[in-house]
Parts: C-alpha cells; sequence; structure tokens
C-alpha cells in the first residue's frame, strides 16, 4: 500500500471535500508553531506528497485540540489527517518519537502524570 | 381486430449507428396485428411525418407506434399527426429507443436486441388503447401573488398589466420585503428605496391590484383555474380604511422599548409603528405583545390622540374566501440564525453583526442615520471611537458548507460575493480612511458588470482581498476584536485588529414556504426552495399545475433576476388567465366503484389532493340499496402520477392511457 492509501486508510477522511477555504489554518492554535499548516497536511495527502509530512516537526506540533475538525464547513476533519500521517509514522521501526529514556528530563513538578500518558499514546506505537 | 403500424426512426447516427433500424422493423412486421413497419432517416421531419399520415389512410391503421427519441421530445408531434389523418391521438405510443437504448449502449447486437424489445412491449400496449378525449374546465381570471417583496410586486403589476385582477398577501404590516431594508443596489449603486417605493406606489394606485397587508394564506383547495384561498387578515387593532398614516399615534406612544425590527433589532420602535415612512399601505400596526392597553388595559393614549378615530382595541382577526385561476408563490428569504457559529463572537460583541444589519447601519433612515458607526457606540456617535477604522468581512459564513447541524447550507448564497463588495467599496468611499479586509473562498461574480464592479472594489478603492477563511474573533479588553484568520496565498495565518467585523450570513427561505407548500401540493427540495417544473425549460412554474414560482423562493437570487423571473412568472400566469377553458390530459386516473373497498389508501398517497370520498347508493343483487363510500377523482386536478394505481388494494384504481392490463401486457412482451 502507498503511502497515501495508507494514510487515507487510517483516517477515514475523505481529502476530495475539501474546498480550500483555509478556515482549519485560520483556527489553528498551533500555526506558527507548525512548518506545514493544517490545510497544507489535507492538500498534500490529497496530491501524495506525503514523504515531506512524514520528516516534519509538524506531526508533533498539532495538540489534536480538533479546532480545525468542529469548524471546517466541509467536514473533511484535519486533525484525523495529522494524526494518521503520525501514526504512518511512528508506526515505522524505530520511529517512535517519544522514548522511555526521554521521559526523566521532560519531568518537572508541575507535569501531571496524564499528560505524560497521553504523549505516549500520541507519540508512540 | 387492430391494425398497427410501426414507423422505426434512424435519428441520422443517434440511433442508427447502435441499432439496427431495419432489423427492427422486420422484426416489428412479424408482430400480431403490426400490417406496416417501416423505418426512416428522420421520423419527426415533415416527410416522416407525411409517411405516418400517409400511411394511417393508406392502411387504415388504428394504432401507431414511433420508435424513436423520448415521449419528452416528439411525442406531442406524432400525436398531432396521427390526429390531422384522422386518428385518435392517443393511439400511438413511442418506443423510446434513443435516450433508453442507442445512447447508452455501444455494442450494436445488444442494442438492436433491446429495441426489438422495448418496441415489442409498444406494439404489446397499443393493443390495449383506447381513444381518450381530454375534459375542460373553466378559468377564473383573478391571481393571488403570496408574497409583496420586489418578486410579487413585479409579478402583480405585469399581471394587471394584462388586465388580470391580482391580490398580494403580505403577512408583514407594509409591501416591499427585504429591498426596502437594503441601503444601495450593486453593481450600479442606485438607492434602493429610490427605486422600489414608486412600485409599491403603483401597486397602490393600480385598481386592478388588491394588497391585502399583515395577512397570511390560511388554506388552498381546488385546482388550475379554479382555487379556492382563505386568507387571514391580521387584527392591526387599526382600522385600516379610517387611518391616514398621519403618525400621531406613533409620536404620543409611551412604549418605547420594542425592537425595531425593520432596523434588524439595532434600535427601538413604539408598540403602535409604521415600519418606515414610504410604507404601503401607510397604516399603524399596534402590536400586542407590548401595547399596555392591550396586555393591561391601561393607557389608550393612541385612541385619544387619534384624529380619524381609526384605533379599535377590539378588532378581530378576518378570514376572506376569494376564488383565483393562477397562484404566484413569492415568499422570499431570510438570512440564517448563526447562534450556533460561536467562533464569530456575533453573541459577544455587538460589533459583529450580519450584512443586513450593516445595511441598516448605512441607510439614511437607519438608526445611525447613515453614519457608520461601532453598534457598541450607537448612542455616543460623537466619541472618536465611534467610527470603525478597520473592518473585516467574512464571506461563506453558513453557505457552501455541510455542517447542516449548526444551520449552515450546502448551496452557495449568490448574492453575498457581490454585496460584500458594495459595502467595502462604499465604506471606502465615504470613509477612505478605513482599511477594509475582506476574507473569501472563491470570489464568485458572474453577472453583467458583476466581476468590473469587484475589481473596481480592489484596483480603485483599495479593498484588501485575502483568499482564506477566518477561524476566530475574539473580543478584546479594549472593546476591538481580534480576527484570526488564514492568509492562504502567503501561507500565513494573521491576526487582524478590527472594530468593526461584518458576516456575509447564508440566505435560506422564509419559514412559511414549507406550510405553504403543503396547501398548495407544490413540490420543495431539500432546502426548502421550491423546486420548478423542469430546471431549465419550466424554470418559473411548479409541477403542481396553476402554481408558479417568483423570487428567492425558487432559490437564491440578486434583485435584476428576481425581477426577471417575476416578470417570466406573471406571463406564465397571464398566458393561463388568458384562456376561457383549460383542456386537460385525459391519462388521468378513475375509480371503478364496484371494486373500490373506500380504505382511502389512495387519498393518502395522492400528492396533488385529486381524490375524495363520497357516500354513494348501490343497488345489491337482492334489489335492496346499499349507500357504500367510494373513491371519486377530481379530473382536472389529477396530474396522472399513478400513485392511487399502486396503493390501491382492490385494484379500483385505474389510469387512461396507462392501464393495469396495458403495462402488464408490456412486461410480458419484454418477458416474452
Amino acid at each position: 500500500m502507498d503511502k497515501r492509501e495508507e494514510v487515507l486508510l487510517i483516517s477515514g477522511v475523505d481529502v476530495l471535500k475539501c474546498m480550500r477555504c483555509g478556515k482549519c489554518s485560520a483556527t489553528c492554535p498551533s500555526y506558527d508553531e507548525m512548518e506545514y499548516h493544517p490545510h497544507q497536511f489535507v492538500y498534500m495527502v490529497e496530491t501524495g506528497n506525503i514523504e515531506p509530512l512524514l520528516s516534519s516537526e509538524s506531526l508533533y506540533k498539532c495538540l489534536s485540540c480538533f479546532a480545525c475538525v468542529e469548524r471546517c464547513p466541509r467536514g473533511v476533519e484535519p486533525a484525523k489527517v495529522v494524526e494518521a500521517v503520525r501514526l504512518s509514522a511512528i508506526r515505522q521501526k524505530g520511529a517512535n518519537h517519544l522514548k522511555a529514556e526521554n521521559v526523566p528530563e521532560l519531568i518537572d513538578d508541575d507535569t501531571p502524570q496524564q499528560l505524560l500518558m497521553s504523549a505516549f499514546r500520541k507519540y508512540s506505537k | 381486430m387492430h391494425r398497427i403500424g410501426v414507423f422505426v426512426c434512424h435519428c441520422g447516427t443517434n440511433i442508427a449507428a447502435t441499432v439496427d433500424v431495419k432489423a427492427v422493423a422486420e422484426e416489428m412486421g412479424r408482430q400480431p396485428n403490426v400490417v406496416f413497419a417501416a423505418d426512416y432517416p428522420y421520423m419527426c421531419s415533415e416527410a416522416g411525418q407525411n409517411l405516418v399520415q400517409d400511411t394511417i389512410r393508406e392502411q387504415r391503421l388504428t394504432g401507431v407506434v414511433v420508435c424513436s427519441c423520448s415521449p419528452r421530445m416528439h411525442e406531442a408531434t406524432f400525436r398531432k399527426a396521427a390526429a390531422k389523418a384522422g386518428l385518435n391521438p392517443y393511439m400511438v405510443e413511442i418506443a423510446n429507443i434513443r435516450e433508453q437504448c442507442s445512447w447508452i449502449h455501444k455494442d450494436k447486437v445488444s442494442g438492436t436486441e433491446k429495441a426489438m424489445i422495448l418496441a415489442r412491449a409498444a406494439v404489446a400496449k397499443v393493443q390495449l388503447n383506447a381513444p381518450l378525449t381530454p375534459g375542460t374546465s373553466p378559468v377564473t381570471k383573478r391571481a393571488l401573488v403570496i408574497g409583496g417583496g420586489i418578486a410579487g410586486i413585479q409579478t402583480a403589476l405585469d399581471i394587471a398589466d394584462a388586465g388580470f385582477d391580482v391580490d398580494i398577501v403580505e403577512k408583514q404590516p407594509t409591501i416591499g420585503g427585504k429591498m426596502t431594508q437594503i441601503d444601495k443596489t450593486f453593481p450600479t449603486l442606485d438607492c434602493a428605496s429610490c427605486i422600489l417605493t414608486p412600485k409599491m406606489v403603483d401597486c397602490a394606485q393600480n385598481e386592478k391590484i388588491h394588497i391585502y397587508a399583515f395577512s397570511e394564506v390560511e388554506s388552498v383547495s381546488g385546482f388550475v383555474g379554479n382555487f379556492s384561498v382563505k386568507i387571514r387578515k391580521k387584527a392591526r387593532f387599526v382600522d385600516a380604511s379610517k387611518c391616514t398614516g398621519c403618525g400621531e399615534c406613533v409620536e404620543k406612544c409611551p412604549m418605547k422599548k420594542v425592537p425595531n425590527e425593520f432596523n434588524m433589532g439595532l434600535d427601538n420602535r413604539k408598540a403602535i409603528y409604521i415600519p418606515f415612512a414610504q410604507a404601503v399601505p401607510k397604516v399603524a400596526t399596534i402590536d400586542p405583545n407590548y401595547c399596555l392597553m392591550l396586555k393591561n388595559g391601561k393607557c389608550g393614549m393612541c385612541s385619544k390622540v387619534c384624529g380619524a378615530n381609526a384605533i379599535d382595541y377590539k378588532q378581530q382577526d378576518e378570514i376572506i374566501e376569494e376564488k383565483y385561476g393562477a397562484i404566484v408563490a413569492a415568499t422570499g428569504y431570510n438570512p440564517i440564525n448563526i447562534d450556533k457559529f460561536d467562533e464569530f463572537a456575533y453573541h459577544q460583541s455587538p460589533d459583529v453583526i450580519t450584512s443586513l444589519e450593516l445595511e441598516r447601519l448605512m441607510n439614511a433612515a437607519g438608526p445611525s442615520n447613515g453614519t457608520l458607526v461601532r453598534p457598541s457606540y450607537l448612542n455616543k456617535q460623537d466619541d472618536h471611537n465611534a467610527h470603525p477604522k478597520k473592518i473585516v468581512f467574512v464571506q461563506c459564513v453558513g453557505s457552501r458548507s455541510t455542517c447542516s447541524e449548526k444551520g449552515a447550507k450546502e448551496y452557495c448564497s449568490k448574492i453575498c460575493c457581490m454585496y460584500t463588495a458594495k459595502h467595502a467599496m462604499l465604506i471606502r468611499d465615504k470613509y477612505p480612511d478605513t482599511e477594509v479586509y475582506v476574507f473569501y473562498i472563491d470570489v464568485r461574480t458572474p453577472g453583467k458588470l458583476f466581476d468590473e464592479f469587484y475589481r473596481r472594489a480592489v484596483e480603485q478603492y483599495g479593498v484588501h482581498y485575502i483568499k482564506g477563511m477566518v477561524g476566530k474573533v475574539a473580543p478584546k479588553a479594549d472593546g476591538t476584536l481580534d480576527v484570526q484568520a488564514s492568509d492562504l496565498i502567503s501561507n500565513e495565518q494573521l491576526h487582524i485588529n478590527a472594530d468593526l467585523v461584518v458576516l456575509a450570513t447564508s440566505i435560506e427561505p422564509d419559514k412559511t414556504a414549507r406550510s405553504l407548500a403543503t396547501m398548495l401540493t407544490a413540490s420543495m427540495d431539500t432546502n426548502d426552495f421550491f423546486t420548478e417544473a423542469h430546471p431549465k425549460l419550466r424554470p418559473v412554474e411548479s409541477p403542481t399545475a396553476g402554481v408558479f414560482l417568483s423570487g428567492v423562493c425558487q432559490g437564491p437570487k440578486d434583485i435584476p433576476e428576481t425581477v426577471t423571473q417575476a416578470g417570466a412568472a406573471a406571463a406564465k400566469v397571464i398566458g393561463l388567465l388568458a384562456k376561457d377553458k383549460l383542456v386537460g390530459n385525459p391519462c388521468i386516473a378513475h375509480s371503478d366503484e364496484l371494486m373500490c373497498n373506500g380504505c382511502s389508501s389512495c387519498e393518502k398517497v395522492c400528492p396533488y389532493g385529486a381524490i375524495s370520498y363520497e357516500d354513494k347508493e348501490f343497488r345489491q343483487p337482492d334489489r335492496t340499496v346499499a349507500i357504500r363510500r367510494v373513491a371519486s377523482v377530481n379530473p382536472a386536478v389529477c396530474q396522472g402520477c399513478g400513485a392511487c394505481t399502486v396503493a390501491c388494494p382492490s385494484g379500483a384504481m385505474d389510469l387512461y392511457g396507462f392501464s393495469n392490463n396495458q403495462i402488464m401486457a408490456e412486461v410480458d412482451a419484454i418477458c416474452r
């Protein structure tokens, strides 16, 4: 299966529903952190240009806040596309974004345990 | 014994390229009772029609089958030809071997086989045809227009101009509709009320036009040419025949805190009111929800000051019944409710407004007397912050969206691109120090001088058009609005500190359209727009005979298109009312009273209200008389859809021209 098909299968998103209004990127709170923005994720998956996304830090800057999903006028669900590309990346061998040995340096008194749990769920296979 | 002729058309290569027309003709020549079969290049040509007519005479044909295009195309042509040759036109059957055969097949062998099967079915059917004669019904020479906006006004004026009486029913206290609230009109920027109010006055002064303002249609019965309509004249608590519209009562009314719907709630009106200076009819109306006299019997100020003695606190709704030959729906539109679009902060800040609210803010008769101010400064217009310095327009708010749970619409509202360009241009013209941003998905400007207009906004007036959508509007502590948006061309997320945000809100059909459609048995689409009889060729007629469509109730339209369609609807109405008698379609349902068991199934499925039940006396075999409830079809209303024949459990309902026997014969012929 090629990467495009894989991402479409994991996300369950029909990227052809996108009418390129940019509301996802207009609403995104992580916009400035991201190299590729939500509307670019949708467009690049549509055109099959997935390699740049797989190696981009943008995958780990998406907060999964779902503002783009809530506000997309066409029901495209861009966050699901980002999630699918992320899963496609970390499912490869040795591609875990968060490893157990990284954890001690990330911990401080203000970090809730729940955050670590969800980070593991989100960034590791 | 029937004598049947079969005529197979080549339609140039349309049919002949995929169907072996000679083989079809030969095969049909071998069918029972077929005495003549031939093929011809263009059956619909004059020579082709002559062939049909000559053969009818020479061969003494009693039935004709034409294997050609869809009956929608040329059934009428061949029926007329047959009638000229002395054959009842309903003895002609069409086998559609083009749209349903040659056009959809590539293989000539299977195409030919299918054409033979379709022709065989038509031959089997025509054996059971019987000559039919259409009935006639009279026409009431008066039209009803429901809705008194620019669509209804134009339709009524055009019908009256042709010499027919026409009534306008308008639910608001005045006619004029949405156009009265609009400031200027694109692309010429003439003042809306300057071009509308003369037409309103024309309506009032035209002897052929009667206006039922502040009235609603209560019920509709009857059929094309013979509608009977009940109209509810709602109580105004003012005698319209006495009121002079002087406005003394409005002046003195102590109840000042009523949200003024004409100004989109931006200011207040009195409990007794005249919506605006040019209202037609110019008659005061008391709002019973706010009037102190009607609510708790204390006040009576308006009655005391009225010199014409027109106030009548005891006035009741009145029902009027009138007969009409034709009905025009012109119920118009409203902006959608945007309560569920939280991201635009419409309910959090008074400075987030809809485009229709902006029209009122820019209108000389509006709450700010035409000075553009931030609504939060409406009561302190002299403040140096009152005038907005940065304005953001958001396009497609609730349009082109599949989020129906938010009240959004999947269609393009069509008018927003142009009125936003108009707003932006007018603001830049009047207040050159104001920065204006328009966020768009696409700029859609098909129309005469429309794109030129939009380009003028950009090139001459310096309006900033930005491709992208606004994601969030957040009110800030200093009273301004943080607009977070996409700029897709520069691939940036923007933050604009705006003083005013204008939402180009989607439009939807007026809520009354749905109940009206039920009364008229007129069909609607899923968006509650009235459906036209044919989207291209019959755009101003409803599929229900005698019901016509004018304006936005059929689909989003701007003013020029509305006026065009209003005139077209009037032309259709005039065409109908000019007839003394209507010739019906004889292919209608009829009930065999001896078989009818009175179950009402047919009455329930009939989309036209053509079936009623009556108690009839029947002689029993034992010579006693029994009264039974049986179905009866009104031949003028029935459209011959056949729903009742399928629903009838006892087989009593049957359709002339498409009888159960004929359809079974066709099926048998296909399966042979």
